[in-house]
């Protein structure tokens, strides 16, 4: 691991209407570490997730980011079009509802070139080949290069979704629940192949799941909410085998009767 | 007519017009709202550009309208009548004599000049609009230079079709900032706007809004490295003069299947008969 980490948030606060979904949250994410953040629903998960790349808000607290290039920056103060830039170059985001992030109405190849687009790519054939390239990485055939998504699996979409964050090799990627929704035999397919993208590729993943089966698979390392709170910290198969806290206990052992 | 203001709108409007012109050109590409007024006609016959150029018009303006690249139709012969009256102005048929040209649908094929201003009529200012139905995130693109979405379009026509298929209003950047709809002209006249040493104004009547290519702007048709911007035209040449680069309008003549291909641009097509008649 690198001396520097990728993310540092510190003493994260957040109030929506009444209820206090974060409250004085520390979190630091090193390069290429897989980082889970596990808790039951309504625990604050994805408002955390959402204060970390600056679509929410913090009422207190501040998230550090380091560039390539090693320039630290505030992600609440930074000015909106380096934001930008950095949401569709150095960062990536992987949804549970791929609906929403692919344009149903853009062929696959489309949907993958986008972000090189977005980027200044000009070169058509090189954006095409870029596409292909990636929809093999996520065994998508690239005969359906040029099919529209809706013609896709759920599996597949989730697919494509991934290869279109991919394929400008952002060093931060954000998931929130990446395997929600598909049944159990699609998800582990899926799961193996994030995995196994994610170690090649040297990504840092900020992975919010409410499922500890899921987060003992990809993540590096664990960090349990509660209520707005982290009440738990550390390598993944320690806080999961050997779980301090109460809480955690019972979170773990959910999952074991289930 | 004496009981019209000068070029029909009060000064009031012309003034406020005029600062949106102004900013429009400021920033070349950027669209402008302005407080659009209701005209004597309805939207979609040039309301947006009647505004400009009632704006701009002086007393030694010499003004030509154009409608499809001819100025004997309708549209170009009742808009250029209704500033003969309102503002008393000289008006023209001859590209080269006209300090003022509004037009619809066409650039004029003889080559524009310092001084000379051509003001469009625009029915849909937002290039995103297709792509992006909200204009609120249309003009975040805008603000952000966020124009990969356009490309996209462009990376899905050739993956269809094996070209681009946009033929009329042709997005292009302007100045290397900002995405511009050049109307509805046809892609063949794009390459006349790219450092022009005319000033175009464009002016939207419905969607209010108004922007500008200042004199020697360049303006670039959007492409890709591999898939350059191509001119494309009918092969023939024009039946009544013969010209072979201007732009062509294919007219029915008879209930057979006859038909002819002449210059859509009717002032240059005469120009070139009469020069033959008198060579
Ligand atoms: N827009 C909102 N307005 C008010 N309260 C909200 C809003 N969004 C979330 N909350 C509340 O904030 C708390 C944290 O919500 P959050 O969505 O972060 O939980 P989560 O851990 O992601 O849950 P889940 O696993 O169900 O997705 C919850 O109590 C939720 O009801
Ligand atoms: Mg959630």
């Amino acid at each position: 691991m690198s001396a520097e980490p990728l993310l540092s948030a510190r003493s994260l606060s957040v109030t929506l209407g009444r209820v206090v979904a974060l409250d004085g949250v520390d979190i630091d994410l090193w390069p290429g570490e897989v980082l889970g953040i596990v808790g039951e629903s309504g625990s604050g998960k994805t408002t955390l997730l959402k204060t970390l790349h600056g679509a929410q808000v913090p009422d207190e607290g501040i998230v550090h980011y380091r560039d390539p290039d090693g320039r630290v920056h505030d992600v609440h103060r930074m000015p909106l079009p380096v934001l930008r830039a950095l949401h569709r170059s150095d960062w990536g985001f992987i949804f549970q509802e791929p609906r929403q992030a692919l344009r149903m109405g853009v062929s696959a190849g489309g949907n993958v070139g986008e972000r090189l687009m977005a980027q200044g790519a000009r070169h058509y054939g090189n954006i095409r080949e870029a596409a292909i390239n990636w929809l093999g990485q996520v065994e998508i055939d690239a005969k359906r290069v040029d099919d529209l998504p809706r013609t896709f699996s759920g599996g597949m979409l989730q697919r494509l979704q991934i290869a279109r964050t991919l394929v400008t090799h952002p060093r931060l990627v954000f998931m929130d629940e990446p395997t929600g929704g598909l049944d159990v035999s699609v998800q582990a397919r899926l799961l193996d192949l994030i995995r196994s993208l994610v170690a090649r590729l040297h990504i840092a993943v900020l992975l919010v799941t409410h499922d500890t089966g899921v987060a003992r698979l990809l993540a590096d390392r664990i960090l349990v909410m509660q209520a707005g709170r982290v009440v738990e910290t550390g390598l993944t198969d320690q806080v999961l085998d050997d779980p301090q806290e109460p809480y955690t206990q019972l979170l773990v052992s959910s999952v074991l009767q289930a | 007519m004496s009981f019209y203001n000068f070029a029909y709108l009060d000064e009031q409007t012309k003034r406020m017009v005029r600062r949106a012109l102004l900013k429009a050109v400021a920033v070349p590409g950027h669209q402008v709202p302005f407080g659009s007024r209701e005209m004597p006609l309805p939207y979609g016959w040039g309301t947006g550009g009647i505004q400009v150029t009632a704006s701009i018009l002086g007393r030694n303006d010499v003004l030509k309208v154009i409608d499809q690249g001819a100025d004997d139709t309708t549209n170009a012969v009742s808009i250029r009548r209704f500033f003969a009256r309102t503002a008393g102005v000289a008006t023209t048929t001859r590209t080269a004599e006209a300090s003022v040209i509004q037009t619809r649908h066409r650039i004029p094929e003889t080559a524009l000049r310092e001084g000379q201003i051509v003001v469009y009529q625009v029915p849909l200012p937002e290039p995103l609009s297709r792509l992006e139905p909200s204009r609120a995130a249309a003009s975040e693109m805008h603000a952000l230079g966020d124009y990969g979405l356009m490309h996209v379009k462009l990376y899905e026509d050739i993956a269809r079709l094996g070209h681009v298929s946009i033929s009329y209003d042709y997005p292009v950047m302007v100045n290397r900032r900002y995405l511009m709809a050049p109307s509805p002209i046809p892609a063949f006249d794009n390459p006349k706007l790219n450092r022009s040493p005319a000033l175009h104004l464009f002016g939207a009547g419905r969607e209010k809004r108004i922007y500008a290519v200042p004199p020697y702007t360049e303006v670039r048709s959007l492409d890709f490295e591999d898939h350059p911007f191509r001119l494309t035209r009918a092969p023939q040449s024009c039946a009544l003069c013969g010209a072979r680069t201007s732009y062509l309008d294919e007219i029915v003549t008879d209930d057979m299947g006859g038909r002819m291909f002449i210059c859509s641009d009717t002032d240059y097509c005469a120009e070139r008969r009469e020069k033959d008649a008198a060579e």
